[in-house]
Protein backbone atom coordinates (compact mmCIF):
# COMPACT_ATOMS: atom_id res chain seq x y z
CA UNK A 1 0.00 0.00 0.00
CA UNK A 2 1.51 3.28 -1.16
CA UNK A 3 0.35 6.83 -0.46
CA UNK A 4 1.71 10.34 -0.89
CA UNK A 5 2.22 11.86 2.56
CA UNK A 6 0.83 15.39 2.62
CA UNK A 7 2.01 17.02 5.84
CA UNK A 8 1.07 20.68 5.50
CA UNK A 9 2.47 23.50 7.63
CA UNK A 10 1.56 22.61 11.18
CA UNK A 11 2.36 18.90 11.14
CA UNK A 12 5.72 19.29 9.43
CA UNK A 13 6.94 22.34 11.33
CA UNK A 14 5.20 22.42 14.70
CA UNK A 15 3.87 18.94 15.48
CA UNK A 16 6.14 16.45 13.80
CA UNK A 17 5.80 14.03 16.71
CA UNK A 18 2.42 13.34 15.09
CA UNK A 19 4.12 12.67 11.77
CA UNK A 20 6.77 10.47 13.41
CA UNK A 21 4.11 8.40 15.18
CA UNK A 22 2.08 8.07 11.98
CA UNK A 23 5.21 6.87 10.17
CA UNK A 24 5.93 4.34 12.91
CA UNK A 25 2.37 2.99 12.85
CA UNK A 26 2.34 2.93 9.03
CA UNK A 27 5.53 0.86 9.03
CA UNK A 28 3.87 -1.78 11.20
CA UNK A 29 0.99 -1.93 8.74
CA UNK A 30 3.10 -2.01 5.55
CA UNK A 31 1.85 1.36 4.40
CA UNK A 32 4.52 3.13 2.38
CA UNK A 33 4.54 6.94 2.58
CA UNK A 34 6.04 8.74 -0.38
CA UNK A 35 7.34 12.22 0.46
CA UNK A 36 7.76 15.27 -1.71
CA UNK A 37 9.22 18.68 -1.03
CA UNK A 38 6.94 20.10 -3.71
CA UNK A 39 4.01 20.11 -1.30
CA UNK A 40 3.24 23.41 0.42
CA UNK A 41 0.46 24.98 2.42
CA UNK A 42 -2.97 23.52 1.62
CA UNK A 43 -4.41 26.98 0.96
CA UNK A 44 -6.84 27.05 3.91
CA UNK A 45 -6.31 30.71 4.75
CA UNK A 46 -6.64 31.98 1.19
CA UNK A 47 -10.40 31.34 1.06
CA UNK A 48 -11.47 34.53 2.81
CA UNK A 49 -9.19 36.57 0.51
CA UNK A 50 -9.92 35.10 -2.90
CA UNK A 51 -11.73 31.93 -3.91
CA UNK A 52 -9.56 31.28 -6.98
CA UNK A 53 -6.34 31.58 -4.98
CA UNK A 54 -7.72 29.14 -2.45
CA UNK A 55 -8.73 26.61 -5.13
CA UNK A 56 -5.45 26.98 -6.98
CA UNK A 57 -3.28 26.54 -3.87
CA UNK A 58 -5.15 23.40 -2.85
CA UNK A 59 -5.23 22.05 -6.41
CA UNK A 60 -1.50 22.57 -6.85
CA UNK A 61 -0.85 20.20 -3.94
CA UNK A 62 -3.25 17.63 -5.36
CA UNK A 63 -1.41 17.89 -8.69
CA UNK A 64 1.88 17.18 -6.90
CA UNK A 65 0.37 13.94 -5.57
CA UNK A 66 -1.05 13.09 -9.01
CA UNK A 67 2.35 13.71 -10.58
CA UNK A 68 3.92 11.30 -8.06
CA UNK A 69 1.86 8.53 -9.64
CA UNK A 70 0.01 7.45 -6.50
CA UNK A 71 -3.73 6.82 -6.10
CA UNK A 72 -3.94 8.02 -2.54
CA UNK A 73 -2.96 11.23 -0.77
CA UNK A 74 -2.73 10.74 2.98
CA UNK A 75 -3.41 13.79 5.12
CA UNK A 76 -2.81 14.15 8.86
CA UNK A 77 -4.10 17.62 9.67
CA UNK A 78 -7.90 17.76 9.73
CA UNK A 79 -8.01 21.30 8.34
CA UNK A 80 -5.81 20.31 5.38
CA UNK A 81 -7.84 17.14 4.92
CA UNK A 82 -11.17 18.97 4.82
CA UNK A 83 -9.78 21.60 2.54
CA UNK A 84 -8.07 19.33 0.03
CA UNK A 85 -10.96 16.85 -0.02
CA UNK A 86 -13.43 19.65 -0.73
CA UNK A 87 -11.39 21.11 -3.59
CA UNK A 88 -10.63 17.67 -5.03
CA UNK A 89 -14.32 16.84 -5.16
CA UNK A 90 -15.29 20.21 -6.60
CA UNK A 91 -12.72 20.05 -9.38
CA UNK A 92 -13.50 16.43 -10.15
CA UNK A 93 -17.19 17.16 -10.53
CA UNK A 94 -17.29 20.65 -11.98
CA UNK A 95 -15.75 20.82 -15.42
CA UNK A 96 -16.05 24.56 -15.79
CA UNK A 97 -14.25 25.21 -12.52
CA UNK A 98 -11.62 22.61 -13.38
CA UNK A 99 -10.86 24.32 -16.69
CA UNK A 100 -10.66 27.68 -14.98
CA UNK A 101 -8.25 26.50 -12.25
CA UNK A 102 -6.20 24.55 -14.78
CA UNK A 103 -5.62 27.82 -16.61
CA UNK A 104 -4.03 29.18 -13.43
CA UNK A 105 -2.10 25.97 -12.80
CA UNK A 106 -0.58 26.18 -16.29
CA UNK A 107 1.57 29.02 -14.98
CA UNK A 108 3.43 26.50 -12.81
CA UNK A 109 3.30 23.65 -15.29
CA UNK A 110 0.66 21.62 -13.46
CA UNK A 111 -2.70 20.21 -14.49
CA UNK A 112 -5.43 18.89 -12.23
CA UNK A 113 -6.58 15.51 -13.53
CA UNK A 114 -8.66 14.24 -10.62
CA UNK A 115 -6.96 10.88 -10.25
CA UNK A 116 -6.21 10.74 -6.52
CA UNK A 117 -8.34 9.93 -3.51
CA UNK A 118 -7.66 11.98 -0.38
CA UNK A 119 -8.00 10.52 3.09
CA UNK A 120 -7.27 11.56 6.63
CA UNK A 121 -4.98 9.00 8.29
CA UNK A 122 -7.57 8.16 10.97
CA UNK A 123 -10.22 7.48 8.34
CA UNK A 124 -7.77 5.32 6.43
CA UNK A 125 -6.95 3.27 9.52
CA UNK A 126 -10.60 2.77 10.43
CA UNK A 127 -11.91 2.22 6.90
CA UNK A 128 -9.15 0.65 4.84
CA UNK A 129 -6.88 -1.08 7.35
CA UNK A 130 -9.73 -2.05 9.64
CA UNK A 131 -9.94 -2.81 13.32
CA UNK A 132 -9.25 -6.55 12.93
CA UNK A 133 -5.95 -6.00 11.17
CA UNK A 134 -4.94 -3.32 13.69
CA UNK A 135 -5.69 -5.62 16.61
CA UNK A 136 -3.07 -8.05 15.35
CA UNK A 137 -0.34 -5.46 15.92
CA UNK A 138 -1.21 -4.67 19.52
CA UNK A 139 1.45 -5.96 21.90
CA UNK A 140 0.98 -3.62 24.89
CA UNK A 141 -2.77 -3.07 25.30
CA UNK A 142 -3.30 0.11 27.33
CA UNK A 143 -5.53 -1.63 29.82
CA UNK A 144 -7.43 0.53 32.24
CA UNK A 145 -6.30 3.78 30.61
CA UNK A 146 -9.19 6.19 30.15
CA UNK A 147 -8.90 8.10 26.89
CA UNK A 148 -11.32 10.71 25.58
CA UNK A 149 -11.36 11.59 21.88
CA UNK A 150 -11.67 14.99 20.27
CA UNK A 151 -12.91 14.46 16.71
CA UNK A 152 -12.75 18.09 15.69
CA UNK A 153 -14.72 19.54 12.82
CA UNK A 154 -12.93 19.19 9.51
CA UNK A 155 -12.36 15.47 9.92
CA UNK A 156 -16.00 14.61 9.21
CA UNK A 157 -17.79 17.81 8.22
CA UNK A 158 -19.39 18.68 5.90
CA UNK A 159 -20.23 14.96 5.56
CA UNK A 160 -21.00 15.06 1.82
CA UNK A 161 -17.37 15.78 0.91
CA UNK A 162 -16.26 12.73 2.90
CA UNK A 163 -18.68 10.33 1.19
CA UNK A 164 -20.69 10.29 4.47
CA UNK A 165 -18.19 7.78 5.87
CA UNK A 166 -19.20 8.69 9.38
CA UNK A 167 -22.20 10.29 11.06
CA UNK A 168 -21.03 13.79 12.07
CA UNK A 169 -23.37 13.87 15.06
CA UNK A 170 -22.44 10.43 16.41
CA UNK A 171 -18.90 9.75 15.24
CA UNK A 172 -17.10 6.68 16.59
CA UNK A 173 -13.95 6.01 14.51
CA UNK A 174 -11.55 7.54 17.04
CA UNK A 175 -13.15 5.75 19.98
CA UNK A 176 -12.97 2.50 18.03
CA UNK A 177 -9.25 3.00 17.50
CA UNK A 178 -8.71 3.92 21.15
CA UNK A 179 -10.46 0.67 22.04
CA UNK A 180 -8.24 -1.27 19.62
CA UNK A 181 -5.25 0.06 21.54
CA UNK A 182 -6.74 -1.63 24.59
CA UNK A 183 -7.66 1.62 26.33
CA UNK A 184 -11.12 2.60 27.56
CA UNK A 185 -12.86 5.17 25.32
CA UNK A 186 -14.50 7.81 27.50
CA UNK A 187 -17.48 9.99 26.63
CA UNK A 188 -17.76 13.50 28.02
CA UNK A 189 -20.15 16.45 27.81
CA UNK A 190 -20.11 18.53 24.61
CA UNK A 191 -17.76 16.11 22.90
CA UNK A 192 -18.28 17.61 19.45
CA UNK A 193 -17.23 21.09 20.54
CA UNK A 194 -14.84 22.82 18.15
CA UNK A 195 -11.24 23.66 19.23
CA UNK A 196 -11.70 27.25 17.97
CA UNK A 197 -8.19 27.24 16.53
CA UNK A 198 -9.49 28.88 13.35
CA UNK A 199 -10.26 32.13 15.16
CA UNK A 200 -7.30 32.29 17.50
CA UNK A 201 -5.87 35.23 15.52
CA UNK A 202 -9.27 36.95 15.38
CA UNK A 203 -10.39 36.65 18.99
CA UNK A 204 -8.05 34.79 21.29
CA UNK A 205 -10.37 35.53 24.17
CA UNK A 206 -13.26 33.66 22.52
CA UNK A 207 -11.05 30.72 21.57
CA UNK A 208 -9.72 30.41 25.10
CA UNK A 209 -13.24 30.39 26.55
CA UNK A 210 -14.23 27.57 24.19
CA UNK A 211 -11.07 25.57 24.94
CA UNK A 212 -11.46 26.06 28.68
CA UNK A 213 -14.93 24.59 28.61
CA UNK A 214 -13.73 21.38 26.98
CA UNK A 215 -10.75 21.03 29.30
CA UNK A 216 -13.01 21.50 32.32
CA UNK A 217 -15.46 18.93 30.99
CA UNK A 218 -12.60 16.47 30.57
CA UNK A 219 -11.33 17.11 34.07
CA UNK A 220 -14.78 16.63 35.57
CA UNK A 221 -15.21 13.39 33.62
CA UNK A 222 -11.82 12.10 34.73
CA UNK A 223 -9.58 11.09 31.84
CA UNK A 224 -5.96 9.94 31.61
CA UNK A 225 -5.44 11.52 28.20
CA UNK A 226 -7.14 13.29 25.32
CA UNK A 227 -6.70 11.87 21.83
CA UNK A 228 -6.59 14.29 18.89
CA UNK A 229 -5.70 13.91 15.22
CA UNK A 230 -5.12 17.47 14.08
CA UNK A 231 -2.14 19.71 14.92
CA UNK A 232 -4.39 22.76 15.38
CA UNK A 233 -6.55 20.99 17.93
CA UNK A 234 -3.37 19.78 19.65
CA UNK A 235 -2.02 23.30 19.99
CA UNK A 236 -5.37 24.49 21.38
CA UNK A 237 -5.77 21.82 24.06
CA UNK A 238 -2.12 21.35 24.90
CA UNK A 239 -0.55 24.80 24.81
CA UNK A 240 -3.63 26.58 26.11
CA UNK A 241 -3.64 24.46 29.26
CA UNK A 242 -0.91 26.88 30.34
CA UNK A 243 -3.13 29.92 29.78
CA UNK A 244 -3.89 31.92 32.93
CA UNK A 245 -7.64 31.47 32.63
CA UNK A 246 -7.41 27.67 32.48
CA UNK A 247 -7.25 26.24 35.94
CA UNK A 248 -6.84 22.48 35.95
CA UNK A 249 -5.93 20.45 39.04
CA UNK A 250 -3.33 18.63 37.00
CA UNK A 251 -2.41 18.72 33.33
CA UNK A 252 -4.28 16.50 30.87
CA UNK A 253 -1.85 14.84 28.43
CA UNK A 254 -2.92 15.50 24.84
CA UNK A 255 -1.76 12.81 22.45
CA UNK A 256 -2.12 12.19 18.76
CA UNK A 257 -4.09 9.07 17.96
CA UNK A 258 -1.11 7.40 16.20
CA UNK A 259 0.99 8.02 19.33
CA UNK A 260 -1.58 6.03 21.32
CA UNK A 261 -1.72 3.25 18.73
CA UNK A 262 2.07 3.28 18.44
CA UNK A 263 2.48 2.83 22.19
CA UNK A 264 0.17 -0.16 22.12
CA UNK A 265 2.03 -1.52 19.09
CA UNK A 266 5.30 -1.49 20.99
CA UNK A 267 6.98 1.43 19.23
CA UNK A 268 9.71 3.30 21.11
CA UNK A 269 7.85 6.07 22.97
CA UNK A 270 10.61 8.66 22.81
CA UNK A 271 12.47 7.90 19.60
CA UNK A 272 9.59 6.87 17.38
CA UNK A 273 6.55 8.53 18.90
CA UNK A 274 7.90 11.68 20.53
CA UNK A 275 6.03 11.01 23.78
CA UNK A 276 7.42 12.34 27.06
CA UNK A 277 8.82 9.61 29.29
CA UNK A 278 6.49 10.37 32.18
CA UNK A 279 3.37 10.26 30.02
CA UNK A 280 4.43 7.06 28.27
CA UNK A 281 5.11 5.41 31.60
CA UNK A 282 1.70 6.39 32.91
CA UNK A 283 -0.12 5.03 29.87
CA UNK A 284 1.88 1.83 29.66
CA UNK A 285 1.77 1.32 33.42
CA UNK A 286 -1.14 -1.06 33.33
CA UNK A 287 0.48 -3.49 30.93
CA UNK A 288 3.93 -3.66 32.43
CA UNK B 1 -22.38 54.33 12.12
CA UNK B 2 -19.22 52.30 12.34
CA UNK B 3 -19.35 48.75 13.55
CA UNK B 4 -16.77 49.38 16.25
CA UNK B 5 -19.26 51.54 18.17
CA UNK B 6 -21.60 48.65 18.54
CA UNK B 7 -21.63 46.06 21.29
CA UNK B 8 -23.29 43.42 19.15
CA UNK B 9 -20.59 43.10 16.54
CA UNK B 10 -22.61 44.62 13.75
CA UNK B 11 -23.63 48.26 13.72
CA UNK B 12 -26.90 48.75 15.52
CA UNK B 13 -29.27 48.90 12.63
CA UNK B 14 -32.15 50.35 14.63
CA UNK B 15 -35.29 51.57 12.85
CA UNK B 16 -34.21 51.63 9.25
CA UNK B 17 -35.05 53.23 5.98
CA UNK B 18 -35.85 50.58 3.38
CA UNK B 19 -34.84 52.86 0.53
CA UNK B 20 -31.28 53.06 1.81
CA UNK B 21 -30.77 49.31 1.89
CA UNK B 22 -28.88 47.48 -0.82
CA UNK B 23 -31.49 45.07 -2.10
CA UNK B 24 -28.99 43.48 -4.45
CA UNK B 25 -26.68 42.36 -1.65
CA UNK B 26 -28.41 39.00 -1.26
CA UNK B 27 -27.97 38.36 -5.00
CA UNK B 28 -24.35 39.45 -4.81
CA UNK B 29 -23.81 36.89 -2.02
CA UNK B 30 -25.68 34.15 -3.83
CA UNK B 31 -23.38 34.60 -6.84
CA UNK B 32 -20.32 34.10 -4.63
CA UNK B 33 -19.10 30.47 -4.20
CA UNK B 34 -20.62 29.21 -0.95
CA UNK B 35 -23.30 31.87 -0.77
CA UNK B 36 -25.72 30.20 -3.21
CA UNK B 37 -28.35 29.18 -0.65
CA UNK B 38 -28.62 32.37 1.42
CA UNK B 39 -32.21 33.04 0.38
CA UNK B 40 -33.44 29.69 1.75
CA UNK B 41 -32.99 30.98 5.32
CA UNK B 42 -36.28 31.22 7.25
CA UNK B 43 -34.60 32.64 10.35
CA UNK B 44 -35.33 29.68 12.64
CA UNK B 45 -32.21 30.28 14.74
CA UNK B 46 -30.94 26.72 14.80
CA UNK B 47 -27.51 27.99 13.72
CA UNK B 48 -27.40 30.62 16.44
CA UNK B 49 -28.43 28.05 19.04
CA UNK B 50 -25.72 25.53 18.18
CA UNK B 51 -22.89 27.98 17.42
CA UNK B 52 -19.98 27.50 19.85
CA UNK B 53 -18.68 30.99 19.12
CA UNK B 54 -22.01 32.70 19.69
CA UNK B 55 -22.24 30.77 22.94
CA UNK B 56 -19.12 32.50 24.25
CA UNK B 57 -19.12 35.79 22.37
CA UNK B 58 -22.31 37.78 22.00
CA UNK B 59 -20.86 39.75 19.09
CA UNK B 60 -21.40 36.73 16.90
CA UNK B 61 -24.83 35.56 15.82
CA UNK B 62 -25.01 33.79 12.44
CA UNK B 63 -28.79 34.17 12.11
CA UNK B 64 -28.57 37.90 12.69
CA UNK B 65 -25.78 38.28 10.14
CA UNK B 66 -27.78 36.35 7.55
CA UNK B 67 -30.91 38.36 8.29
CA UNK B 68 -29.05 41.66 7.93
CA UNK B 69 -27.46 40.46 4.71
CA UNK B 70 -30.82 39.46 3.21
CA UNK B 71 -32.35 42.79 4.23
CA UNK B 72 -29.53 44.58 2.46
CA UNK B 73 -27.33 46.02 5.19
CA UNK B 74 -24.37 45.60 2.88
CA UNK B 75 -21.88 48.05 4.35
CA UNK B 76 -22.76 47.19 7.96
CA UNK B 77 -22.21 43.49 7.35
CA UNK B 78 -19.07 43.78 5.24
CA UNK B 79 -17.34 46.19 7.62
CA UNK B 80 -18.31 44.26 10.73
CA UNK B 81 -15.48 42.59 12.67
CA UNK B 82 -18.06 39.94 13.66
CA UNK B 83 -18.02 38.25 10.26
CA UNK B 84 -14.47 37.06 10.98
CA UNK B 85 -15.51 35.19 14.13
CA UNK B 86 -16.86 32.03 12.50
CA UNK B 87 -14.60 29.16 13.54
CA UNK B 88 -15.75 27.04 10.55
CA UNK B 89 -16.98 24.22 12.79
CA UNK B 90 -19.89 23.22 10.49
CA UNK B 91 -22.18 22.53 13.47
CA UNK B 92 -24.75 24.86 11.94
CA UNK B 93 -24.29 23.49 8.44
CA UNK B 94 -25.14 19.92 9.44
CA UNK B 95 -28.25 21.05 11.32
CA UNK B 96 -29.75 23.87 9.28
CA UNK B 97 -33.24 22.72 8.19
CA UNK B 98 -33.02 24.87 5.06
CA UNK B 99 -29.60 23.74 3.81
CA UNK B 100 -28.26 27.28 3.89
CA UNK B 101 -24.68 25.95 4.18
CA UNK B 102 -23.87 28.68 6.68
CA UNK B 103 -20.15 27.91 7.09
CA UNK B 104 -19.57 28.34 3.35
CA UNK B 105 -21.86 31.37 3.38
CA UNK B 106 -19.74 33.04 6.09
CA UNK B 107 -16.66 32.45 3.92
CA UNK B 108 -18.48 33.98 0.93
CA UNK B 109 -19.29 37.09 2.97
CA UNK B 110 -15.65 37.29 4.11
CA UNK B 111 -14.45 37.08 0.52
CA UNK B 112 -16.71 39.94 -0.58
CA UNK B 113 -15.61 41.89 2.47
CA UNK B 114 -11.95 41.36 1.52
CA UNK B 115 -12.61 42.63 -1.99
CA UNK B 116 -14.05 45.78 -0.43
CA UNK B 117 -10.84 46.28 1.54
CA UNK B 118 -11.93 44.88 4.90
CA UNK B 119 -9.85 41.67 4.91
CA UNK B 120 -8.88 40.59 8.40
CA UNK B 121 -5.15 41.15 8.95
CA UNK B 122 -4.52 37.51 9.83
CA UNK B 123 -5.57 36.49 6.30
CA UNK B 124 -3.49 39.22 4.68
CA UNK B 125 -0.60 37.78 6.68
CA UNK B 126 -1.45 34.29 5.49
CA UNK B 127 -0.85 35.35 1.88
CA UNK B 128 2.37 37.15 2.88
CA UNK B 129 3.69 34.05 4.63
CA UNK B 130 2.77 31.76 1.74
CA UNK B 131 4.64 34.12 -0.62
CA UNK B 132 7.72 34.08 1.61
CA UNK B 133 7.87 30.48 2.81
CA UNK B 134 5.16 28.52 0.91
CA UNK B 135 4.11 27.42 4.40
CA UNK B 136 2.47 29.64 6.98
CA UNK B 137 5.38 28.92 9.29
CA UNK B 138 9.09 29.23 8.68
CA UNK B 139 11.25 26.11 8.42
CA UNK B 140 14.78 26.42 9.73
CA UNK B 141 17.73 24.20 10.57
CA UNK B 142 16.28 23.93 14.06
CA UNK B 143 13.06 22.23 12.96
CA UNK B 144 14.89 19.97 10.57
CA UNK B 145 17.36 18.79 13.19
CA UNK B 146 14.49 18.03 15.58
CA UNK B 147 12.65 16.26 12.79
CA UNK B 148 15.71 14.16 12.03
CA UNK B 149 15.88 13.01 15.65
CA UNK B 150 12.40 11.54 15.24
CA UNK B 151 13.28 9.96 11.91
CA UNK B 152 11.36 12.47 9.80
CA UNK B 153 12.87 13.51 6.44
CA UNK B 154 14.26 16.97 5.83
CA UNK B 155 11.84 19.57 4.53
CA UNK B 156 12.81 22.41 2.25
CA UNK B 157 10.68 25.45 1.64
CA UNK B 158 11.34 26.86 -1.82
CA UNK B 159 8.35 29.13 -2.39
CA UNK B 160 8.95 29.69 -6.14
CA UNK B 161 6.00 27.64 -7.45
CA UNK B 162 3.59 28.98 -4.85
CA UNK B 163 4.72 32.54 -5.52
CA UNK B 164 4.22 32.17 -9.26
CA UNK B 165 0.77 30.71 -8.76
CA UNK B 166 -0.40 33.37 -6.32
CA UNK B 167 0.94 36.07 -8.66
CA UNK B 168 -1.47 34.79 -11.29
CA UNK B 169 -4.47 35.34 -8.98
CA UNK B 170 -6.05 38.47 -7.54
CA UNK B 171 -4.85 37.80 -3.97
CA UNK B 172 -1.90 40.23 -4.01
CA UNK B 173 -4.13 43.04 -5.20
CA UNK B 174 -6.87 42.24 -2.69
CA UNK B 175 -4.59 42.17 0.37
CA UNK B 176 -3.39 45.67 -0.49
CA UNK B 177 -6.91 47.10 -0.57
CA UNK B 178 -8.19 49.41 2.16
CA UNK B 179 -11.81 50.26 2.86
CA UNK B 180 -13.14 53.23 0.92
CA UNK B 181 -13.54 56.43 2.91
CA UNK B 182 -15.98 56.67 5.80
CA UNK B 183 -18.26 58.66 3.52
CA UNK B 184 -18.43 55.89 0.97
CA UNK B 185 -19.03 53.41 3.78
CA UNK B 186 -22.37 54.92 4.67
S1 LIG C 1 -30.41 27.36 10.80
FE1 LIG C 1 -30.58 27.79 8.58
S2 LIG C 1 -32.70 28.46 8.27
FE2 LIG C 1 -32.31 28.55 10.48
S3 LIG C 1 -31.66 30.70 10.85
FE3 LIG C 1 -29.79 29.51 10.53
S4 LIG C 1 -29.39 29.67 8.32
FE4 LIG C 1 -31.50 30.32 8.62
S1 LIG D 1 -19.60 27.15 11.38
FE1 LIG D 1 -19.36 29.25 12.14
S2 LIG D 1 -21.45 30.06 12.28
FE2 LIG D 1 -21.63 27.85 12.09
S3 LIG D 1 -21.81 27.10 14.19
FE3 LIG D 1 -19.62 27.00 13.62
S4 LIG D 1 -18.72 28.96 14.30
FE4 LIG D 1 -20.98 29.20 14.29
Amino acid sequence: MKAAAFLGCNVSIRRFEYEAAARAVAKKLDIEFVDSNDFGCCGYGAGPIDHDTYLAMAARNICVAEDMGVDLMMVFCSACSGNLTKVNKLLQENEEERKHINELLKSVGREFKGTVKIKHFTRFLAEDIGLERLKKEIVHPLEGVRIASHYGCHYIKPPEIFDHFEDPIHPHSMDDLVAVAGATPVNYPNKRQCCAGAIIAVSEDTSVKIVTEKLENLEKTGVDALAVHCPFCHVMYDEYQKHESVKLEKPIPVLFLPQILGLAMGCDPKKELGIKKKVAKKLLGGSE
Amino acid sequence: MSASEDSKGVANTGPFDFDKLDKDFKFEISREPGGENIMYCFACGTCAGICPVGDKNEDFDPRRLIRLAILGFREEVLSSPAIWLCSTCYSCTVRCPQDVKITALMAAIQTISSRDGYAHDSYRMFIDMAMKHKFILEVSEFENSKRAKLGCPEITADPAETVKLIEHTKALDIIKRKPKSEGAKK
